[in-house]
């Protein structure tokens, strides 16, 4: 359950970035969260309103934008989809396949009051 | 930096629907955090030529019994000091302290791995001597440390041979942000199925520069391999 964690941190820069542009409130945070990283936006979700209570993310709405798996293929030249990390090309069932993509964990944007 | 005009300050533009609501672009990495403060962890390692390892594995692959016996081996080549994390109870640092390295122990509760800020604290606290070997013990689980970067040199992987080979395969995330993978009881070989050329094959598969060593902490088989490369590593 990293994720708890995880969602510590992303309350922790919401609220300083908040607070830097003199915002009360905040209303929404729309995260960035790969596929292919560490991260189960189901838990995120769960833990999200226990760690915002209290602070000026309490009731905010949390979008979560799924980014989809990448990797450049090195034997095909080209950007291939990935559904694993460490996952075979589509195309020539090769593993060397650098991600390129998916592994995204960020805070993309808030929306303040 | 703002990514509208490059004035140095969090961009701010009106939101659709309600004049006082406004959207602040921010694109800040969520462990943004603990990477900073593993950057400061590894500026203090080096300032005090402290070598810090971050020992993950799951439960039960032998972690303390082999920080024990590579302490016994270090004895008179080079001071260690050993930062255990568990979540309950200090059973591991009273052996580490046993065997006569100093020892921090942290409890996360809850936790299900150790963070940079805990690791800065608890490396003010031992002050190990310079020079020294830094081992930190991580909590047992395959999953959540490998996202935590700790500020340590080297991530070290232990995986005993009672677990299977194929367990690279289903936790690739932690082989492939490791360093040295330590194949432990390797004295179990004869009686367990455990291949260990497909372990490494599997390994590398997910992490192509992955070094390897295989050890048995119980026999002392391949530990001196280990604080060669221990030794190897600190210079």
């Amino acid at each position: 359950m990293h994720e708890m964690a995880l969602t510590q941190s992303v309350v922790e820069i919401a609220v300083e970035e908040a607070r830097r542009a003199g915002a009360e409130r905040i209303t929404r945070i729309v995260l960035d969260i790969g596929r292919l990283s560490a991260v189960v936006p189901e838990a995120l979700r769960f833990c999200f309103e226990a760690v915002a209570a209290g602070t000026a993310a309490e009731g905010a709405a949390l979008d979560i934008e799924d980014i989809e798996g990448a990797g450049w293929c090195l034997d095909c030249g080209k950007t291939v989809p990935l559904e694993e990390r460490f996952g075979p090309c589509p195309d020539c069932a090769g593993f060397k396949v650098q991600m390129t993509a998916g592994d995204e964990m960020k805070i993309r944007e808030l929306e303040v009051v | 930096m703002c990514a509208v005009c490059g004035c140095g300050e969090t961009a701010v533009s009106p939101a659709p629907g309600s004049p006082q609501e406004r959207i602040l672009r921010v694109e800040r990495d969520i462990l943004g955090k603990n990477d900073r403060l593993a950057r400061e962890n590894r500026k203090a390692f080096a300032e005090r030529g402290v070598f810090a390892l971050n020992f993950v594995s799951s439960p039960g692959s032998g972690k303390t019994t082999l920080l024990v016996k590579t302490i016994e081996r270090l004895r008179g080549r080079r001071p260690v000091a050993v930062i255990e994390g568990d979540q309950q109870t200090s059973n591991d640092a009273e052996r580490i302290r046993a065997a006569g390295a100093p020892a921090v122990q942290i409890n996360t509760g809850k936790g299900c791995h150790l963070d940079a800020e805990m690791v800065g604290h608890a490396f003010d606290s031992l002050e190990p001597p310079k020079g020294a070997a830094l081992f930190i013990e991580n909590v047992g689980n395959l999953v959540c440390p490998a996202a935590f970067d700790l500020g340590e040199a080297k991530r070290v992987v232990v995986l005993s041979t009672t677990e299977g080979d194929d367990k690279p395969l289903k936790y690739p995330d932690m082989f492939a942000s490791a360093d040295l993978m330590l194949v432990n009881k390797a004295d179990l070989l004869p009686y367990v199925d455990f291949d260990v050329a497909v372990c490494v094959a599997n390994a590398r598969r997910v992490n192509p520069r992955l070094e390897t060593l295989t050890v048995s902490a119980r026999t002392g088989e391949g530990l001196d391999a280990f604080v060669d490369w221990i030794e190897a590593g600190a210079e």
